[in-house]
């Protein structure tokens, strides 16, 4: 007789998503966190930062930070945080998905341009001031969700034509990126001067905020959407065998298709309104994950969610440092980074199917 | 024949010019072997792809009780099956308890145990945490058939499930096959594509040639050399040797037609 633990022993295996795994991630998000917190201008000490924000916890001490500096570190550092944390946690789970759909780990919403494709919606919402809204009710991240629906619906399209090769998804998102970003630039000419220089600020991936506005506006569509695709990330792996396989093993492909790429876009547009245009985050870190942690995407979609928002605070931290007093985009770093990282990964040949 | 299990009725397919099945009438008796034969091209993929749902079709494709199959009934083994770079051989067993999980489930207890239980009786054990894609040909078919059978359907599809193994690999497939069809009574249909082979296994061979149906029956009936040299084009004779039915290319010295 064989006991059920041995019968998960024996095919339990990659699909769990361990304990170390899960507790590195969130260890390399703790780590950024407090560096991203203690480290700016105003120079917040490590201590009082921690004693602050566990002020709740009784009998833990009482915070030693003066009142200004509570107030940089709950009205400025935080935010930009927090921010940071979601706008990577919803570009690498984004990446993590579309690399699953489209069974290409080179795929991710800057190289689909789902990116461009938000980038021209939101430019258009912005152009026209439209960004009045309430929290996620705002018509900015909409109009994002459009464009980059609009863009991976035309990369997909233009990937199952007849004359398609494996390289042809990508360069269709090439096609789509460069269509979408002269529309853009049309777009900001069109605008008066100081109105083109606030967008261009934004469309070059900023994690500047007002306060937390900006989480108000993007936290829902990052839980909402990441909870779908959380939910779906055993299809990802049905997929893996492709799209006849799954469906001879009882998987409906098309269905799955369908609300894995509008739950990543959803997330992506709404990432790319209240941070422009961050490159490279999509790509690299389910990549790594991949490496490091396993192959099979009901772990690479959490962990990059975890991974993503650990990544962006880091390099939040080096945007706003490097460079002092004046800041770097993040948007270029991630790109200094993920560029070599991607021709690297060009020139090994990881263009293959997972 | 035995209660019919599956039936194929007027099934046609359009490949847009070209009609790859044409009005295909077929029944596939329950626990029977039947095993489709005919030249490449000649609809064998294309009847099983129907038959599992995979491409579109008209006419009607039908279980016992007037119901379409699903993955509940059929498992189908590809001719040539994606091995997902990374994904363990218990993982991709696992994929066959797909089509009984939920929309939104996780494998249970109960999945697991059933992959275990295949993992086990086809001796792949060992191999659980092996890479798929790391096997050999012969290895990954085994590990294909294991997946199928964790579907727990009682209709198995193969698709030319040898065509890329050595003689010694295949023979392992096809007596893992029949034995499982002997204990657990299951109903196989495979595409064939060495008649020799064919003869040995099926209970019932039919053999398509264009998209039609040409003949059916018991392989004695339906391994005829005129009809077979005739739909292959190209001289064949059928033996018997010490009981089996041997088909052979004809020597080129007795070809009475010349190659084209």
């Amino acid at each position: 007789m064989h006991t059920v633990n041995e019968d998960e022993s024996l095919t339990g295996g990659a699909y769990r998503l361990s304990p170390a795994a899960v507790c590195t991630a969130l260890g390399a998000l703790a780590v950024a966190g407090l560096l991203s917190a203690t480290s700016g201008a105003a120079g917040l000490p490590v201590a009082g930062v921690l004693a602050s924000l566990f002020d709740w916890v009784p009998f833990l001490g009482e915070s030693s930070l003066t009142e200004r500096q509570e107030s940089v570190l709950f009205q400025i550092r935080l935010p930009r945080l927090v921010l940071g944390i979601l706008v990577g946690a919803a570009l690498g789970m984004a990446g993590a998905a579309y690399q699953g759909i489209f069974r290409n780990p080179l795929a991710d919403p800057f190289f689909l341009g789902v990116s461009a494709g938000a980038g021209f919606g939101a430019v258009l919402a912005l152009g026209f001031g439209l960004d009045i809204g309430w929290g996620p009710f705002d018509p900015v991240p909409a109009a994002a969700f459009v464009g980059a629906l609009l863009a991976v619906t035309a990369s997909a399209t233009i990937a199952r034509g007849p004359g398609s090769a494996p390289g042809t998804l990508l360069l269709g998102g090439v096609a789509m990126a460069a269509l979408f970003s002269a529309a853009q630039t049309y777009a900001l000419q069109r605008l008066d001067e100081t109105r083109a220089r606030e967008v261009l600020n934004w469309l070059f991936g900023q994690l500047s905020t007002s306060g937390w506005s900006s989480n108000l506006l993007l936290g829902p569509y990052v839980l909402v959407c990441g909870a779908v695709l959380f939910a779906h990330r055993r299809h990802l792996d049905v997929l893996r065998v492709g799209d006849d396989e799954a469906r001879a093993l009882g998987l409906n492909p098309a269905r799955s298709r369908v609300i894995v790429i509008i739950a990543a876009s959803l997330m992506t547009a709404a990432a790319v309104s209240v941070s422009g245009l961050i490159g490279f985050v999509g790509l690299v870190v389910p990549h790594i994950v991949r490496l490091m942690v396993s192959h099979s995407y009901r772990v690479i979609v959490p962990i990059s969610a975890l991974a993503g928002g650990a990544l962006l605070a880091f390099v939040d931290v080096g945007a706003r440092t490097l460079v002092a007093p004046s800041e770097l985009p993040v948007g270029v770093i991630t790109a200094f980074v993920g560029g070599p990282f991607f021709a690297y990964l060009l020139w090994r040949g990881n263009g293959a199917e997972t | 024949m035995s209660n019919v299990m599956l039936s194929c009725h007027d099934v046609t397919v359009d490949y847009g010019a070209r009609q790859a099945l044409r009005g295909l009438d077929l029944t596939i008796g329950t626990g029977e072997w039947l095993g489709l034969i005919g030249p490449n091209g000649a609809g064998k993929s294309t009847l099983l792809r129907s038959i599992a749902g995979l491409i579109g079709y008209t006419g009607s494709v039908t279980l016992a009780d007037g119901e379409t199959p699903t993955a509940l009934d059929l498992a189908l083994v590809p001719q040539s099956p994606l091995l997902p770079p990374g994904m363990t051989v218990a993982e991709y067993v696992l994929l066959g308890r797909t089509a009984h999980l939920g929309w939104l489930a996780r494998e249970s207890r109960a999945d697991h145990k059933i992959a275990a239980g295949v993992l086990r009786r086809l001796e792949l054990r060992s191999f659980a945490r092996r890479a798929v894609a790391s096997l050999s040909g012969g290895e990954a078919q085994r590990v294909v058939v294991a997946r199928a059978l964790a579907q727990q359907t009682p209709l198995l599809l193969l698709d030319e499930p040898t065509s890329a193994l050595d003689v010694g690999h295949q023979a392992s497939v096809l007596e893992l096959v029949d034995g499982l069809r002997r204990d657990d009574g299951l109903t196989v249909v495979a595409a064939m594509h060495d008649l020799t082979t064919a003869a040995r296994y099926a209970d019932r061979l039919a053999l398509l040639h264009d998209g039609s149906l040409v003949a059916e029956g018991p392989p004695a009936e339906v391994l005829d050399a005129a009809l077979l040299s005739d739909v292959y084009d190209t001289p064949l004779s059928v033996r018997l040797i010490d009981d089996e039915l041997v088909v052979l290319a004809s020597p080129r010295s007795n070809r009475n037609r010349p190659t084209s």
